[in-house]
């Protein structure tokens, strides 16, 4: 329990130094991203002692929190799925607040929300910090669900939390706002079930990474695709390509 | 009461591409006064607008706004008093959230937003009454997404947005230049009710001299960087766009570019 607010304040330390690169010394978001992870590499390492997997078997985690409970089976699609629900429900009403508004008007368009007397270098601040707190909270959560800790566990998950977010919009809508937070969350249970079934059909775990890779370029290319298929249609429903001539 | 006392602004000062946008202008509003600037492509009249609303750092002067000296406050701090629209019906408005959600911002211009819920229901009655009455239909499509409106229509949405709180100073940027002919006259009507409802003091840069003749109470004329004239009261009445053409070729010894300033 402890652990898990620990990892989320660490993730709040972690967004506000992105969002400070980002909106004080003009890093492009991406790259301050990008920075700060490669920072945090060797900061990991040094909090795990210099070791690259740390076994956390026989210590207290929020799953044996249940143990010695009739509920101790279940512990491990309970607790997770208590904190899920509990952190929609906050993010759901966070983001109607007057705060919430401002945070979402920003990703839409900054300049906007400075015309409207908001400082945005503070919005984004706060969003960075909100957002990596729940990245480290998800990953501190998988440690203790795994009972161990690696340094190679974040890699690839920019991506498939993309994947993700892209797979549930695309699937599920965006409108109105709680229908888009369920279904990222779903849009992340899809992706898993995908790649359980291609393992299932007897992928290697090794090319995992292609297959995610795979996903998101389709999930991103999904725009240019639509535009091809209607200008195709269109070229073949017209009278000129019909007889033959070229439209 | 918007005093600016020799303000220039140069872009890249020191390379090929140093430019001179503002050479030291001097210009005063009273409270109330409408104020249309027009002149040609590149005569600084977005940028004195900038410069004024705090997007770009100006090089000298000073701007000081009802006895405030805003000259070197950051753009979101000027923004409690300013209201803006621009150009681009893209910029005002937040395309993914909806029409309300959008007025609520904007509503809390001022303030200090926390944790408070973002639209309250005496709000949102609030927010209908006043898309009433820009007689857009808006009123019944409060739930929609900004995305989903014509540039007509957000650019009447964000002029809302930017007076829904009275700003000391509003500033419109050839808001209607990017608009069909009808709609760019709704918008330009709705402006006119809004500033005479409110007495406003507004900056309207506009391309079409027409209109810069027709709306507010005062014309200026910019180029390069520098005020060539300046129209009020009894002159301004009896000026037609066709002695305007002719005072600007005068005034400025070049030939307007006629192709981007509509002379009807
Ligand atoms: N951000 C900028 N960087 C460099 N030059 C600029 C910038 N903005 C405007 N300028 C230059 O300053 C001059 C005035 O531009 P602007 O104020 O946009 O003119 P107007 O709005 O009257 O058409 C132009 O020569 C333009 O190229
Ligand atoms: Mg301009």
């Amino acid at each position: 329990m402890v652990g898990l607010a620990l990892a989320f304040a660490a993730g709040c330390l972690a967004g506000s130094v992105t969002a400070l690169l980002h909106t004080k010394l003009n890093i492009q978001p991406l790259l301050s991203g990008i920075l700060v992870m490669l920072g945090l590499y060797s900061i990991n390492l040094r909090v795990m002692d210099g070791r690259a997997n740390i076994p956390l078997l026989n210590k207290a985690t929020v799953f044996s929190l249940l143990q010695g409970t009739p509920l101790e089976e279940s512990a491990a699609l309970l607790i997770p799925t208590i904190i899920l629900l509990s952190m929609l429900v906050l993010l759901f009403l966070f983001l109607k607040t007057q705060f919430g508004f401002v945070l979402r008007a920003t990703g839409d368009n900054d300049q906007m929300v400075r015309a409207l007397g908001v400082n945005t270098d503070r919005v984004i601040l706060i969003g960075l910090a909100l957002s990596n707190a729940l990245v480290a909270l998800s990953g501190s959560l998988i440690a203790q669900y795994q009972s161990f800790a690696d340094i190679s566990m974040g890699i690839g998950m920019v991506i498939i939390g993309l994947a993700s977010v892209i797979i549930g919009e695309v699937i599920f809508g965006t409108t109105p706002l709680l229908r888009r937070l369920v279904a990222v969350i779903l849009g992340a249970v899809l992706y898993r079930l995908v790649i359980a079934l291609a393992l299932e059909l007897g992928m290697a775990p090794t090319d995992l990474k292609l297959i995610s890779a795979l996903i998101v370029t389709l999930a991103l290319s999904m725009p240019s695709i639509k535009a091809y298929l209607i200008a195709w249609k269109k070229k073949h429903s017209s009278p000129y390509s019909r007889k033959g001539g070229q439209a | 009461m918007l005093i600016i006392e020799s303000l220039s602004k140069t872009f890249n000062p020191g390379s090929i591409n140093e430019k001179l946008a503002l050479d030291n202008i001097t210009l005063s509003l009273q409270p109330g006064e409408f104020l249309s600037i027009i002149g040609g492509n590149g005569a600084g009249k977005s940028t004195l607008l900038n410069c004024i609303s705090g997007v770009y750092p100006m090089d000298q002067g000073r701007i000081i706004l009802d006895s405030m000296d805003i000259s070197y406050r950051p753009e979101y701090q000027r923004s409690r008093y300013i209201g803006r629209v621009f150009q681009d019906p893209m910029l005002g408005t937040a395309f993914d959230m909806t029409i309300e959600e959008n007025l609520a911002i904007a509503y809390a211009r001022g303030k200090s937003r926390g944790l408070k819920p973002g639209i309250r229901k005496a709000e949102a009655k609030l927010f209908q009454e006043h898309l009433a009455r820009l007689e857009l239909g808006l009123e019944d499509r409060m739930k929609q997404k900004v995305g989903l409106l014509s540039g007509g229509q957000r650019q009447a949405l964000t002029l809302l947005m930017a007076t829904i709180v009275e700003p000391r100073l509003l500033l419109l940027d050839e808001h209607t230049a990017a608009l069909d002919p009808a709609i760019a006259q709704r918008v330009l009507q709705l402006t006119r009710e809004i500033v005479s409802r409110y007495h406003l003091t507004t900056i309207m840069v506009t391309h079409n001299m027409k209109a810069a003749l027709e709306y507010g109470n005062r014309t200026i004329m910019m180029h390069e960087g520098r005020i060539i004239l300046n129209l009020q009261g009894a002159e301004r009445e009896e000026m037609t766009v066709e002695k305007l053409v002719q005072l600007f070729g005068l005034k400025s010894g070049a030939e307007l570019d006629n192709d981007r300033l509509l002379l009807i």
